[in-house]
């Protein structure tokens, strides 16, 4: 047991038979069948698959926005049931920041209205976070003057402030261009490397899992049902063009292609 | 299409070079002040009194052209009755009323419009119920309810408070629901994931991520609220012993005081044109403008 409470001898989120399922004005959308997975303290795990395998569904129902029709969610084992700020979310959209709020405001807002911490104390870890994402200068910004990875950097830096058990990241690097997202991983990396915090990633580029991520599940689509679970090891921008790198870029590149493969193959001979 | 393709030439082959970025002094400062006629042109207050100054003048030589005061008072006709009213006359009385009356409508119609709102949000029979009940009296004229408000409430102020509650409530009602579903599902989220519920996360997300939806409302209620007022006070400002501007535009017309009459309607364009610039205009650029969520 550590100072949180936690206990890093068991998992700290279980994912147990999940079935998650959401209605749109005419169906009744199954986005995840059955899903188990269990996520260790310091895990940077990472959900990967195609688009329509539920891979954000099923961060929304640990978030606790939504409830599965079967199966468990227990974090540190409790039933997970309304969302709250013990699992901070980072989402992929820009607006997620509050844009009456300033830089600064922004990050404290969450530990204050939680209640946390005392106003004093979270003014002091959100200078403290902010300049952890290297936004020093811009404390007193309000987010329509900032650039896209500018306003990730504080969702970032607002997550973090607070401490969470575990901190959910949806696509978070997706709407960045190509430069700016490599250094945000980077960045993402660095501060993992400082704190040894939870995360539970969701992306569908196999590159961004194999370098954010230290563990995989690989997901497939429609609905979405667990194909693997894999050791992404350590690898970073430097070991992009190493063999073991692409050896298991292809191997995830090949699990998830698999089928469309085959299915071309029967269209092709029947 | 082949053929066509090969007739092209393919394009020359060019060496490759690297440059450094070279001194750019020559081209001038990278930013250089306006000069002050710049600024000055630059600035929307300036232009509009200009606007303002060109009317005026040619209000004046229009009046002393056509020379009948009696239809058409001159601009500095109008202006010294406007301040003889002001100074001796009985017009700051009728504006406090008028201005009185209003203030007290216009705010038991938003406490009104919240309650409504806050319904529509909570369930869907209450948005059902926002949507039929504002499609069916935004279209009617508050001045149209006046003749059934003499009839419950009878001459009086409270009449003129039930016509401009009609008046402010559906606007303001109708923009604010607008306001809230407009509300993005990442922000929604947002504040859900800081554990916020019931009316912390009504007062501390939606209410703000709304405010440019709230700010219109209140802007066309007030427009709407003092117009209704203006005309209510014409129709039967006669009975009220203490009337307000209507009832000053009114009475003077029937005395033939034409240039009173242009001070009374000044009076309510004045008025108008402040709280529009001056009230909701720094509201705006203390908050929507501030926030960037509208230019």
């Amino acid at each position: 047991m550590d100072a949180n409470g936690t206990d890093s001898a068991r998992p700290l989120l279980e994912v147990d038979g999940v079935t998650l399922q959401y209605k749109t004005r005419e169906h009744l959308v199954t986005a995840t069948y059955r899903v188990s997975f269990k996520v260790w303290p310091s895990d940077r795990f990472v959900l990967l698959g195609p688009s329509g395998c539920g891979k954000s569904t099923l961060l929304k129902g640990v978030a606790g926005f939504m409830q599965p029709v079967e199966g468990t969610m227990r974090l540190n084992g409790r039933g997970i049931e309304r969302p709250g700020p013990d699992r901070m979310m980072v989402f992929q959209e820009f607006d997620q920041l509050l844009p009456w709020k300033t830089v600064r405001q922004n990050v404290m807002f969450p530990m204050l209205v939680s209640g946390r911490f005392a106003r004093a104390e979270a003014e002091e870890r959100a200078l403290a976070y902010i300049d952890k994402v290297n936004l020093t200068k811009f404390g007193d910004a309000f987010p329509h003057t900032l650039s896209g990875g500018m306003k990730q950097r504080v969702a970032i830096a607002r997550a973090m402030a607070m401490e969470p058990d575990i901190l959910l990241m949806d696509e978070p690097f997706a709407a960045l261009d190509a430069l700016t997202r490599r250094k945000m991983q980077e960045e993402l990396l660095q501060l993992w490397e400082d704190t040894k915090f939870t995360v539970l990633f969701v992306t569908h580029s196999i590159e961004e899992a194999i370098i954010v991520g230290s563990r995989i599940l690989v997901l497939s689509p429609h609905p979405g049902q667990v194909k693997a679970e894999l050791n992404a090891g350590d690898f970073d921008h430097a070991a992009q063009g190493g063999a073991e790198f692409q050896a298991l870029h292809q191997r995830i590149h090949n699990m998830l292609f698999a089928e469309r493969i085959e299915q071309d193959r029967v269209a092709a001979h029947g | 299409m082949a053929e066509a393709r090969s007739l092209r030439a393919a394009p020359p082959v060019r060496p490759e070079f690297e440059i450094k970025p070279g001194e750019a002094a020559h081209i001038g400062d990278a930013a250089r002040p306006l000069s002050a006629w710049e600024r000055i042109s630059n600035d929307t207050t300036v232009r509009r009194i200009f606007i303002l100054v060109v009317l005026a003048i040619a209000w004046e030589l229009y009046a002393r052209w056509i020379k009948n005061p009696l239809m058409f008072p001159s601009f500095l006709d109008m202006s010294e009755a406007l301040y003889d009213n002001f100074v001796r006359g009985p017009l700051i009385d009728r504006t406090l009323t008028t201005i009185k009356v209003l203030l007290l409508g216009y705010a038991a119609g938003i406490a009104i419009a919240a309650v409504f709102t806050t319904i529509a949000v909570s369930t869907r029979v209450g948005t059902d119920l926002l949507s039929t009940l504002t499609a069916m009296f935004n279209p009617l004229p508050a001045i149209a309810l006046l003749p059934l408000a003499l009839l419950w409430f009878g001459l009086g102020i409270p009449s003129l408070i039930f016509v401009i509650i009609h008046s402010v409530l559906w606007a303001v009602a109708l923009n604010t629901h607008t306001g809230f579903m407009a509300v993005s599902e990442t922000q929604r989220m947002a504040g859900q994931n800081y554990g916020l519920r019931g009316i912390r996360y009504v007062m501390q997300i939606l209410i703000p991520a709304a405010f440019p939806s709230i700010l219109a409302g209140l802007k066309i209620g007030w427009a709407f609220a003092w117009r209704t007022l203006i005309a209510a006070e014409l129709v039967f400002g006669v009975s009220s012993r203490s009337g307000g501007l209507g009832w000053f535009i009114f009475e003077n017309r029937q005395q033939l005081e034409t240039a009173n009459v242009f001070a009374g309607l000044t009076t309510v364009i004045i008025i108008g044109l402040l709280v529009e610039s001056v009230i909701f205009r720094t509201l705006e650029t203390h908050t929507v403008r501030k926030w960037g969520m509208q230019r």
